[in-house]
């Protein structure tokens, strides 16, 4: 049972640093060649950069705390936000996640479809909010046939 | 795959697009250097028997790396530094040597804050016509 008493729960946040490097490897794993990630001295980020914050989190997200059943949980997507350009190569970051909303909707093929709705924060060393990832989850009546969906990590 | 003269005011109208991003075959190599890049560990992606014991038939690719895919098609048509909005939502899987194709299209240009903007409507989809990213996004236009 999902626990909507979650909604406005912060996790403690951690701080990240956003490098040239890093940049460059990301983009080419997705398989840009566009030179302002490449050539550029300062690059600006990917869109989808932020997920890299992987690397610097120590974990602990709001997750457990709302109690999903995770063998039932599908990913509903992704929405990045910018406050101007993605943070360039040597910006300090700090993450933050809280959980948003916790909604419930009835599904096509009966039974009940949980909505959590996460939004991490990025703030640059001013405190100055630069970027947001909002992350939908949904977890369904029933756990979803072998081969249909995989939640999807970091 | 390399950026070109950026797109001008003019030129996005609604309706407008780009010239198509097409994409693989992709491998299991592509999967295992996004999740190095990213972060993502998930055995499921590049683990055999993992995959099969979860009742697939072979691993499957990152949703994470076609999303950022087809954000590589956005931000070459559009600019790296001008993306303000990106947004996604997971369709089908994506499979070793499947190939895929970006595409957009401007739904809407307007004014807002000084700055001229353009919303988009995206999709990365499989050789077979099936939609793998439905996405969205909003570029400021300098």
């Amino acid at each position: 049972m999902v626990d909507k008493s979650a909604i406005g729960m912060t996790d403690d946040g951690f701080d990240m640093v956003v490098e040239r490097g890093k940049i460059r490897e990301f983009a080419r794993a997705t398989k840009s060649g566009n030179p302002a990630y490449l050539d550029e001295p300062v690059p600006v980020s990917p869109p989808t950069f932020l997920v890299t914050n992987a690397f610097w989190s120590t974990g602990g997200g709001p997750f457990g705390r709302i109690g999903l059943d995770m063998r039932r949980v599908l990913d509903g997507g992704r929405e990045f936000v910018f406050h101007g350009p993605p943070p360039a190569a040597g910006t300090k970051l700090t993450a933050q996640t809280r959980v948003d909303d916790i909604y419930e909707k009835e599904g096509k093929r009966g039974g009940t479809m949980t909505f959590v709705v996460t939004v991490q924060e990025f703030r640059d060393e001013t405190g100055e909010l630069v970027a947001e990832m909002r992350s939908t989850v949904i977890e369904t009546g029933q756990a979803p046939k072998s081969g249909a969906n995989e939640k999807e990590e970091g | 795959m390399t950026a070109t003269v950026a797109a001008t005011w003019d030129d996005l109208q609604e309706g407008a697009s780009a010239e198509a991003l097409v994409v693989g075959p992709l491998t299991r190599t592509d999967f295992v250097r996004y999740q190095g890049a990213s972060g993502d560990f998930n055995p499921i992606h590049h683990d055999e028997e993992y995959a099969k014991s979860a009742g697939f038939p072979t691993v499957f690719s990152v949703g994470m790396l076609q999303a950022g895919i087809l954000a590589t098609y956005a931000t070459d048509w559009l600019g790296a530094e001008n993306v303000r909005t990106y947004g996604f939502q997971f369709r089908e899987q994506v499979w070793p040597g499947d190939t895929l194709t970006c595409r957009g299209t401007v739904t809407n240009r307007y004014e807002e804050d000084g700055e001229r903007r353009v919303d988009l409507e995206l999709a990365c989809t499989r050789q077979d016509g099936g939609t793998a990213i439905k996405g969205w996004a909003t570029f400021v236009v300098s």
